[in-house]
């Protein structure tokens, strides 16, 4: 079988694998976030935390929720990974110094999970399982409690009533992750991945040399590390690791775990607005530029440019050969076009342009399908800017179902989109003209390889800004510059967005709704769809043109 | 209602027959636009006023204007800093002819919205003349004082007389006179003002011309109706409306973006061994930014009010032109906006024992001296239909003309000893019977039919040798207008519900509403009907246009989101209500709509077409900026153009014009058509959505030759 056909019908299987869940899971997440009852375990959760899940929060309330939340989790990570060196299971690593255990503690609290550490080398079992996997889960139901908010928002009216960020906090990690997540596991361990609390084994190489590998519980953590749409591996080579990753199949059940909510949230959204055709074309959205990067990653992958890539076929720099090209470009596009990170193969290998489509899929905000949560958010918000320049073009006041898009809510969706090109620039710029910056890169103008160098930091920030995770490696982050400023990026490239889609939420949830005529725009057609697609990639595609001009297009265009 | 003509049903109808309106504006035929084929359009837009406006143009450099638009602001920074760097380096042509690009940019934006403050500067001027300073005749008490107009205040007495220019708002309180408004409606025909009902309202700076009325004064010394529409057409009163503000926040955002793109640009290219000088930094940014809408932006609304002006209709605020692009649901009154303000003679229907003619014959006898348009629509079917030549009045010497009186509630003849009565059916059954004659069996049963049908029964009835008796029915239908279900048609595609309002039964409603393709109709109104539909359809999250010109009207009018007052109303109608429609011309409100919809249509068209522009500017300028570093950048450089230098000198040169040649289209808005929004919005995409992606590459690249041809300037 040619590499291409394998990687085709790779695809062909997932893309089976995702339809056939799409409706189950989807119905499913909106019963969980409509349901009036609460488990057993919920309520001793609810009790131990002292929460009324039964109260209803306007938005000012579930942000407090959701920025409580995360400043005591980000405080007990930065505390754990300070105190590692005087616990038990720590495997023997010392304690981690300040900034790097604050750019851990905001990478795995704001879903990021950039990695300036590596896993088996730094990171003891307390700190990998209470600490990192935990925030694994609850950071992903974040997200997806701040999505269905913001879809009560549309789905609500005349009353400024979002739900209760505890419960659906609860809900989304109970009912929803942590099932799923258990399913995944036991598959991964079936299929050959490492679960155990073994130590640090010292094994001898073919060669003759010796090399340390360590256990741990490693499937669990993979399960949820994709499902949640978090990335942050357990050994610094993340999906490339056999321990993480066995084989083919594997390879490609991680990816389906990584894309299975992301999408069917979707469903779960058209459910809860009582529209399943407008979820659809949401889900038309994000699957035409999934499918498109996809395509465009293989295309670029599979061509033979340069001499090394004729020889081997296809461009195998950096890739596993147990998964080959074809699944890996599929895998490194869904990882950036979601806000995963998880990476099987070796991005900075890639081929410039393959680098580019990557660090473009991140640009786009993550929302194709984006993260478990945050990629529906972020789409609702592009949907808003879209429906805002083509409904006055239909002669209307824009409204989205049913809600009229008027001063405050282009002001929220405004906002929403300045902070990640601010961040992701800003920070870049800075990075190019200190020279304690300039030093952490490894591929420098002296090399010869300055766009690949730029390429690095600014998928470093890409990365962060985004709440990606993944690496392009190349580029020591592990100095105090790049762990502030990544941390910082990082942070407020989570907690801001939340901040102005929760506020646009309340603004929804008290209109009153408009009745559709025949004069409305009909946002559930492909017609929609199509100028959704091209106001994403035209609005994201000026934003960054000339930073991808010099970084990748420049590399490639050589 | 002003209707002159108030159709109440089968009975009542001979107190219209006899009814002379004084002037019913709304029957005529809708001026500028014909139902059907007429779509809102502009006024021509002549390049002259180009020139004119220049002067304003360079007034509104003042930075403290310019700040109100957030995108030629920055604009105006680059021209002046780039203005700095070209003077610190004088050698240089590039930066000379960047930075008069860059001003020419900023006063294009600057005569757009001039040229379109112009044309309502014009209209102002003429209001102007008729606001001479007038002297009132104060009444004080019994005695009379002369003041000037502007010592008037509210509820002070004047008196006007045959000659006086009426000197300020108010309603007349005794008398009645015919006024020359041709001053504020341009409508040369006097209208009759008169004291109670709803026609008493008269408007400062008209003038009174034939008999005296005593004016109560209802408004203030400059803050009349005249100096309200002054500031209007002038635009001086002219707030953003909502939409307009969240149009420019997005633009403001967008610019930001830009901004941050451009401004971080310097860092990456510095180390990339490509440091840009800040001219073209500056170029790139103004390339960016979406110029082309925030120049015209402002342009768009001031001559989408002016559109309205046009069609002499005065939205008072910016915000009622908007909400009429949403409008969902129309009231429409009956009389004078889906029919023809009279009904029409349709058939003449004969008792057993007669013959049509013989009924065609009496009928047409009987309505010789009846100059009401139900009257002359009876002699001009009996001549088209039954052959009878119109016999005139004259020709009947002896004829004994019986007018109509409220009393008797018939009109007729007597002529050759032969009698004809036409009327409401009761009362020429009873004129027959009384005069011991007989009432054909089926006389009843026939008015019956009509009536349900929706028309009006008109009984003929003949005394002649033969003795008294009912000879058959005239049939009077109301006549919808021509274009009308067509138009209504052409509103439900838009997704409008009309609703006809009418103070009919409800059977002849629905037989009009049938008749004329109504969505709804609403039966035997009253004002407190209206008002509660008007709430009803709000409670659903609708948006309801109506139009109304009596006292009783105002309260419906002032809470329907567009309401439009009728200028022939009261004063506490035109308080009331959002818009005037100085023609009194209901129909409007169906063209009131189009232009709120292509008011917001052109902002959108504008605003993807300049957003789509950016990715041509791109294609030159970025190989342009960085192909010396990077080699491989220059195959971005898709359109060959010639040097870097000229790339980006005709990227500007292109974002310039591109302005001046859209301020018609800006002007006079995008062509619009009533279809459904997805037809709309694909038509739209593919103009300014996929012209504006395409459009630049082409000018871009003709530039570049033009340029390319001048010597020395590489």
């Amino acid at each position: 079988m040619s590499p291409i056909l394998a990687g085709v019908l790779q695809l062909i299987a997932l893309i089976a694998a995702l339809a056939l869940a799409y409706r189950p899971l989807g119905d499913y997440m909106a019963a969980v976030y409509s349901s009036p009852k609460h488990l057993r375990i919920e309520k001793v959760i609810y009790r131990c935390i002292g929460a009324n899940a039964d109260a209803e929060m306007r938005w000012p309330a579930y942000l407090r929720g959701v920025l409580a939340f995360s400043v005591v989790g980000v405080l007990f990570l930065y505390l754990l990974q300070r105190l590692q060196g005087g616990m038990p299971l720590s495997l023997g690593f010392a304690s981690i110094s300040p900034d790097q255990a604050f750019n851990t503690a905001a990478s795995f609290v704001s879903n990021t999970n950039w990695q300036s550490y590596s896993g088996e080398q730094a990171m003891g079992h307390v700190v990998q399982t209470a600490g990192l996997a935990v925030q694994n889960f609850v950071s992903a139901a974040t997200g997806m409690a701040v999505a269905i908010a913001l879809v009560r928002g549309f789905a609500r009216s005349r009353t400024g009533d979002l739900g209760n960020f505890w419960a659906d906090l609860v809900r989304g990690t109970v009912r929803v992750l942590i099932p799923i997540a258990v399913i995944g596991a036991v598959v991964l361990v079936a299929c050959g991945a490492v679960q155990n609390f073994s130590g640090i084994h010292e094994v001898g190489q073919f060669m003759g040399g010796h090399q340390q590998t360590n256990g741990g519980a490693i499937a669990s953590q993979e399960a949820i590390k994709e499902l949640g749409t978090n990335g942050g591996g357990y050994f610094n080579a993340n999906s490339s690791h056999p321990f993480e990753n066995p084989n083919a199949f594997t390879n490609l059940f991680e990816i389906f775990l990584i894309l299975v909510i992301p999408f069917a949230l979707t469903r779960t959204f058209g459910k809860l607005v009582g529209n399943v055709k407008q979820g659809y074309a949401i889900l038309a959205t994000m699957g035409v530029i999934w499918l498109g990067f996809v395509a465009l990653m293989m295309w670029t992958e599979f061509a033979h440019g340069g001499p090394a890539l004729q020889a081997a076929g296809a461009a195998m720099e950096g890739k596993e050969t147990r998964f080959g090209v074809g699944s890996s470009a599929i895998f490194s596009v869904s990882t950036t076009l979601t806000s995963t990170g998880a990476v099987d193969s070796f991005h900075s290998s890639f081929t410039a342009f393959g680098g580019g489509i990557q660090l473009l899929g991140m640009m786009l905000g993550e929302l194709a399908p984006g993260g478990v949560g945050s990629g529906l958010y972020g789409m609702l918000v592009m949907a808003i800017i879209a429906v805002f320049i083509a409904g006055l073009m239909v002669g209307r006041t824009p409204e989205y179902l049913g809600k009229k898009i008027g001063t405050r809510e282009i002001k929220l969706a405004a906002c929403y989109i300045l902070i990640t090109p601010t961040l992701v620039l800003g920070f870049a710029a800075a990075s190019m003209v200190l020279p304690d910056a300039l030093g952490s890169m490894l591929n420098t103008k002296a090399l010869g390889a300055g766009a690949h160098g730029f390429s690095e930091v600014l998928y470093a920030f890409t990365s962060g800004g985004n709440n990606n995770g993944s690496a392009f490696a190349g580029l020591n982050a592990n100095t105090p510059w790049y762990n502030t400023t990544i941390g910082l990026a990082m942070l407020l490239g989570r907690f801001l967005p939340m901040v102005f889609v929760l506020a646009l939420a309340g603004s929804l949830a008290e209109q009153q709704p408009v009745p559709e005529t025949a004069g409305t725009l009909r946002t559930e057609k492909p017609l929609f769809a199509g100028l959704l697609v091209g106001t994403i990639l035209i609005i994201t595609g000026l934003t960054y043109f000339p930073a991808l001009a010099l970084g990748p297009l420049a590399e490639g265009l050589s | 209602m002003t209707a002159p003509v108030k159709p109440e049903g089968p009975g009542s109808m001979a107190s219209s027959s006899t009814a002379t309106p004084t002037r019913a504006p709304h029957q005529d035929v809708p001026s500028g636009h014909q139902p059907g084929d007429g779509r809102v359009g502009g006024g021509l837009f002549d390049p002259k006023q180009l020139i004119k406006s220049f002067p304003d143009a360079i007034r509104k450099l003042d930075p403290r204007v310019m700040v109100k638009s957030p995108v030629m602001f920055v604009v105006e920074v680059g021209s002046v800093l780039t203005t700095v760097f070209a003077v610190t380096k004088p050698s240089d042509w590039f930066g000379w002819a960047i930075a008069a690009w860059l001003w020419l940019t900023v006063i294009f934006a600057n005569l757009a919205e001039a040229v379109a403050e112009g044309r309502g500067k014009a209209q102002a001027d003429t209001l102007r003349k008729a606001k001479t300073d007038t002297v009132a005749r104060r009444l004080n008490g019994e005695a009379e004082e002369q003041v000037p107009g502007t010592e008037l205040r509210i509820g002070d007495l004047v008196v006007c007389e045959a000659g006086d220019i009426i000197p300020g708002d108010g309603d007349v309180v005794e008398g009645v006179a015919s006024v020359d408004e041709s001053a504020i409606t341009g409508e040369s025909a006097p209208v009759i003002r008169e004291s109670g009902g709803d026609r008493c309202a008269v408007t400062g700076g008209t003038k009174v011309l034939s008999d005296r009325i005593v004016i109560k004064i209802t408004t203030k010394p400059g803050e009349t109706f005249i100096d309200r529409m002054i500031n209007l057409v002038e635009g001086a009163a002219r707030q953003k409306t909502p939409n307009e503000i969240a149009l420019n926040i997005l633009l403001a955002s967008l610019t930001i973006v830009f901004l941050l793109a451009v401004v971080t640009l310097q860092p990456f290219a510095i180390y990339a061994g490509a440091e840009q000088p800040m001219i073209v930094l500056l170029a790139l940014l103004v390339c960016l930014i979406p110029t082309t809408i925030g120049a015209l932006l402002s342009a768009i609304g001031i001559a989408g009010m002016d559109r309205l002006v046009q069609r002499n209709v005065l939205a008072m605020s910016g915000r009622a032109v908007e909400a009429a692009g949403d409008v969902s649901t129309l009231l429409l009154d009956k009389t004078g906006t889906i029919t023809l303000g009279n009904r029409q003679a349709a058939e003449f229907v004969p008792v057993r024992g007669t013959t049509e003619a013989e009924v065609a014959d009496a009928a047409q006898l009987s309505s010789l001296a009846d100059e009401t348009p139900e009257g002359r629509s009876i002699v001009v079917l009996a001549k088209e239909k039954y052959g009878l030549r119109e016999r005139h009045q004259g020709e009947l010497v002896d004829a004994e003309w019986v007018p109509f009186t409220a009393q008797t509630r018939m009109s007729g003849v007597d002529v050759d000893g032969r009698k004809v009565r036409k009327g409401a059916s009761g009362s020429v059954i009873a004129w027959v019977q009384e005069r011991g004659g007989e009432v054909a069996e089926d006389a009843q049963q026939l008015t019956d039919v009509i009536s349900q049908a929706g028309g009006t029964p008109l009984l003929v009835a003949l005394e002649d040798e033969r003795g008294p008796r009912v000879l058959g029915v005239i049939h009077l239908k109301d006549v919808v207008k021509e274009g009308m279900r067509e138009r209504f048609v052409e509103l439900r595609k838009m997704g409008i519900k009309t609703v006809m309002i009418t103070g009919d039964n409800p059977l002849t409603a629905k037989a009009i509403a049938d008749e004329a393709g109504v969505d709804d109709f609403l039966a035997e109104a009253t004002p407190e009907d209206k008002m509660a539909l008007i709430k009803r359809e709000q409670a659903g999250g609708k948006l309801v246009a109506m139009t109304g010109d009596g006292t009783n009207d105002a309260p419906a009018l002032a809470q329907a989101d567009v309401g439009v007052a009728m200028n022939t109303g009261t004063s506490a109608a035109k308080e009331a209500g959002n818009m005037v429609d100085l023609d009194s011309n209901p129909t409007k409100l169906i063209e009131i709509v189009e232009i709120g919809k292509q008011l917001l249509i052109t902002r959108g068209a504008l605003t993807t077409f300049s957003i789509a522009n950016d990715v041509a500017k791109y294609f030159a300028i970025i190989p342009a900026m960085f192909a010396v570093a990077y080699p491989g950048l220059d195959s971005l450089n898709i359109m060959r153009l010639s040097s870097p230098n000229s790339a980006i000198l005709s990227a500007i040169i292109f974002n310039a014009l591109i302005i001046v040649a859209l301020v018609p289209l800006a002007l006079r808005g995008v062509q619009y058509r009533p279809v459904s929004a997805d037809k709309m919005l694909r038509r739209n995409l593919a103009v300014y959505g996929l012209g504006g992606l395409i459009a630049p590459f082409i000018g871009i690249k003709l530039i570049d030759l033009l340029i390319s041809l001048i010597p020395g300037l590489h």
